[in-house]
């Protein structure tokens, strides 16, 4: 797989097309598993983890029903490149930064990723734009399915898929959803709603997951629980709960509609005024006014800008992604320049060759 | 004659093991201060999601003196040699059989994070019950590397054979 060409493209689950996709920006599942024979990964020898990562990379790649699936090894990158697939969200920074045999299978459309060798063995993941877990479990079980019809996984009678940690073992699975929440971040109700939403046991983490800030006010929320309740109960409890979400967010963008339309266009109108002409401009700037943007968008407030662009750019204008883009390493200060550059060629609208402008 | 509270003048009741620190402290409250020590120790911990550290450290606290828990440290699960207080140290089990070994012990934190204690989830659809013959596998092959360190090559041999016999009897089936 060649990443340089990776970098121009977007993942479909960015494309901004599923149902409720002005607040959900994506749905994912994870599976965790792990095979029957070997230690798990922190008791593994070298030898070990180089068998493991062959077996599974090779069910994978022969399979006749997984086509346009490419395998990436992941101790044989350079730091930027594993940052790339981090910020891309095909790969944990727990899989980037460990060491060892380890490697990952990306799906031509990004729309699932396998990862071999992090936590546990075996971890998929399947990733769909808006609210689209349904359709994202029926592929991840086939998937699952498929690794399985070869090899055998870590299975109790009682305790179902065994995992390297207590917190993942039963089902493996993790069900999650990002929301974009900026009106309740404006309004200061965000902790509050986070609050209730443990004392159900559902978790709250940023952007890119367990340990996270929430940049550019994207949240994951995900079950906590995998034992005891089956598939589809865990994903209902989060579909059930991501109505409510939603209901929360557009009451506080009316709320804030109502106080003052006036504020608020000004507000979204500024910082697309930034993001179009500044000359240097850092990572985190760029997010939080991108929000902004966003949510201005939707609510119809700037209009010549659609959705899929500023999802994009919300991972395009990351430091591995400018660089990869660009096609050479840059320090902060460059990177800055370059940023403000990208966001300048991606927003402002164009003068086409007869001078006329278009969009 | 019965041990006083540490904080008051009460017969202590409570014989609280505390794992936070650098090496085990044994702590002997009465009833009432252990509750507020506890719920001391609760609010400390951050507010959000109970870490796994944190729940095993809790549920540990309760019930087991000091001896008992530098026995149960030193516990190891025979297929992958991890022992108990590496598990606790690390967060994180060494192979499938743990559960298994430590099960006893595995049960109230599972409990504990999960509200439960049985999975209704799916199953694979190929036999399940190999699993535990397929642990072997992790054995013999510790077992092997054992006897390579040692330098003991005919029991290294003897167990390459083994476990080649092993792999292919299974993906025979």
């Amino acid at each position: 797989m060649n990443l340089d060409e990776l970098a121009e493209r977007c993942g479909e689950w960015l494309k901004g097309s599923g149902p409720e996709s002005d607040i959900v920006m994506s749905s994912r599942i994870r599976l965790a598993r792990n095979l029957a024979d070997y230690p798990f990964i922190r008791r593994c020898t070298e030898q070990d983890r180089a068998k493991i990562l062959r077996t599974l990379r090779d069910r994978i790649l022969n399979s006749q029903e997984l086509p346009n699936v490419s395998y990436v090894d992941v101790a044989a990158l350079a730091p930027v490149d594993r940052q790339f697939l981090v910020e891309r969200q095909l790969i944990s920074r727990e899989l980037s930064e460990s060491e060892g045999s380890r490697g990952v299978l990306i799906d031509a459309e990004e729309k699932f990723s396998v990862m071999i060798n992090e936590e546990d063995h075996v971890r998929i993941q399947v990733m769909s734009s808006g609210l689209a877990l349904q359709s994202a479990w029926e592929q991840i079980n086939r998937i699952d399915d498929l690794i399985e019809q070869k090899v055998t996984y870590a299975f109790h009678e009682r305790l179902g898929y065994l995992t390297a940690c207590p917190t993942n073992v039963g089902t493996g699975m993790r069900v999650s959803v990002m929301l974009h929440l900026p009106a309740l971040v404006i309004t200061k109700q965000i902790d509050k709603v986070f609050r209730s939403l443990q004392k159900i046991s559902l978790a709250v983490r940023g952007l890119y997951g367990e340990g996270s800030q929430a940049m550019g006010d994207f949240y994951q929320i995900s079950n906590q629980i995998t034992l005891g309740r089956r598939e589809d109960e865990l994903i209902r409890q989060v579909s059930e709960v991501v109505p409510v979400m939603i209901d929360y967010e557009r009451r506080a963008r009316e709320f804030l509609i109502k106080q003052s339309q006036k504020d608020l266009h000004d507000r979204v109108s500024r910082a697309y005024g930034i993001l179009c002409t500044a000359q240097t401009i850092s990572s985190e700037e760029t997010m939080m006014l991108l929000s902004s943007v966003r949510m201005g968008v939707n609510l119809g407030l700037i209009e010549d800008v659609a959705i899929p662009t500023i999802n994009q750019l919300f991972i395009h204008t990351q430091p591995a992604h400018l660089q990869k883009i660009r096609g050479m390493e840059l320090d902060t200060a460059d990177r800055n320049v370059e940023r403000a550059h990208y966001l300048q060629r991606q927003l402002r609208p164009r003068k086409a060759d007869d001078g006329t402008e278009k969009n | 004659m019965p041990m006083k509270c540490l904080n008051c003048e009460k017969p202590a009741t409570f014989h609280i093991t505390e794992l936070t620190g650098e090496q085990p402290q044994e702590l002997h409250l009465c009833e009432e201060c252990a509750r507020s020590y506890l719920m001391q120790a609760e609010d400390k911990s951050d507010a959000g999601a109970p870490t796994l550290a944190g729940v095993l450290a809790q549920q540990l606290k309760l019930g087991q003196t000091a001896q008992e828990l530098a026995k149960l440290d030193q516990r190891a699960c025979p297929v992958c040699g991890i022992t108990f207080y590496e598990f606790r140290q690390q967060g994180r089990l060494g192979c499938p059989h743990d559960y298994v070994s430590f099960e006893k012990e595995l049960e109230p934190l599972l409990v504990n994070i999960h509200g439960d204690h049985a999975h209704v989830g799916k199953r694979p659809k190929r036999v399940a019950q190999s699993t535990d013959r397929r642990t072997e596998l992790i054995r013999l092959r510790r077992e092997m590397e054992k006897a390579v360190a040692k330098e003991d090559y005919e029991r290294a041999s003897q167990l390459r054979d083994q476990i080649r016999a092993f792999e292919e009897k299974e993906e025979g089936h």
